[in-house]
């Protein structure tokens, strides 16, 4: 896989606003920006409201995620692309929920909202609203997709990867430092877990880095390229970021994105957890 | 939020804003600027987006931090010590 078949620039986004077949979709969990303007055409996904299934803790199952496509107007053959805040946290968590209901013709807009912005790019603030279609899921692909059990049999086992800051690491923090500090009952982070924060893998424009730095970062790390890898933060959406640069952009095999996190982790009754900087 | 007409600057102050014994970082910048959080190592701790009259807040811990704003205009950056909890002011000028 080449980094062309997962990314596109923010050059050949603006080319492409009215490419037939082509959507633009801004994920995110606060959509207020997206109200404040958005890029042209765009439709607005809703990280919390629309991803997220609204009693249990879990996203959206795989009517859910029909209905959702359907009412946006996105087809089974529309190639997405997928933007966002945060550095494209959500958007690369939107990619991976993509894949996982089968939509493979779905790419991330490198540097996401903030590359959009920062090279001066047009927003708009008028309404979109696309024909409903009839969009059919697969069911979900949980290869991708980590749960508890197996994240406690990874320990010392498989790679896991923590991507959340070192003060979260280590537990002097149970949040990112930019959010109010609520979370998992105990803080911390899963014994024989490498600390390699998400920002780790991009630029400062949020552009990820490139496939050499990616590969030379992770070995410097300590990732043992033959196991299996299982990438988590607090809530899921950081960890789909470094799940995208391990899967997708270095295209090792056999990568999951453990959407449990921290907040469940750290919650767990009896299980196993390290402070300090684990090394 | 300001009307943008000519208001003075407003500016947070320890008794407008709780800190809930933290440690708070605060300050202005360029309105919708993207300003990172770097720790003493110069690593990456957060980012928010400032408010389109500048304004930004990170929860941190004690320590040395960098603070670095982004924006088509131009970057910029200032550095704080933040010794205890509380509201510690960082200001930005960008360009």
């Amino acid at each position: 896989m080449s980094r062309e078949d997962v990314l596109v620039s923010t050059e050949w986004a603006e080319n492409n606003l009215q490419t037939t077949g082509v959507v633009f979709a801004e994920v995110d969990e606060d959509t207020t920006a997206y109200d404040g303007g958005h890029i042209p055409g765009a439709v607005k996904i809703d990280w919390k409201t629309e991803l997220q299934d609204p009693v249990r803790r879990d996203f959206v199952d795989q009517d859910g995620f029909e209905k959702l496509l359907s009412a946006k107007g996105i087809s089974n053959d529309d190639l997405v692309i997928l933007y966002g805040g945060n550095n494209n946290w959500f958007a690369a968590y939107a990619y991976w929920y993509f894949k996982l209901y089968g939509h493979d013709n779905v790419k991330l807009l490198d540097g996401g909202r903030k590359k959009w912005e920062l090279d001066g790019r047009a927003l708009d603030k008028g309404e979109v609203n696309r024909p409903a279609t009839q969009y059919k899921a697969s069911t979900p692909d949980t290869s991708i997709r980590a749960f508890r059990d197996e994240v406690v049999e990874a320990i010392n086992t498989k790679n896991l990867v923590d991507v959340r800051s070192p003060d979260e690491f280590s537990g002097k923090l149970l949040a990112p430092a930019h959010l109010p500090q609520e979370a998992a009952q105990r803080a911390g982070h899963i014994p024989s877990a490498l600390n390699v924060p998400w920002a780790k893998a991009a630029n400062e424009d949020g552009t990820f880095k490139s496939d050499d730095e990616l590969r030379e970062l992770y070995k410097t790390e300590g990732l043992d390229e033959s196991k299996p890898t299982i990438a988590y933060c607090r809530i899921g959406e950081r960890s789909s970021h470094t799940w995208f640069a391990l899967h997708e952009l270095l295209g090792l095999a056999d990568v999951k994105n453990y959407d449990g996190s921290w907040t469940e982790y750290g919650s767990l009754v009896g299980v196993p957890i390290e402070t300090g900087d684990g090394k | 939020m300001s009307d943008g007409c000519g208001a003075p600057v407003q500016t947070a102050t320890p008794a407008d804003i709780d800190t809930n014994g933290q440690v708070v970082l605060a300050g202005k910048t360029v309105g919708g600027a993207y300003v990172r959080l770097l720790n003493a190592d110069g690593e990456f701790a957060g980012e928010v987006q400032a408010s389109a009259d500048g304004d930004f807040r990170f929860y941190a811990a004690p320590g040395t931090w960098t603070v670095r704003a982004l924006h088509r205009t131009g970057n910029g950056e200032a550095s704080v010590t933040a010794q205890g909890p509380g509201l510690h002011q960082v200001p930005i000028a960008v360009g």
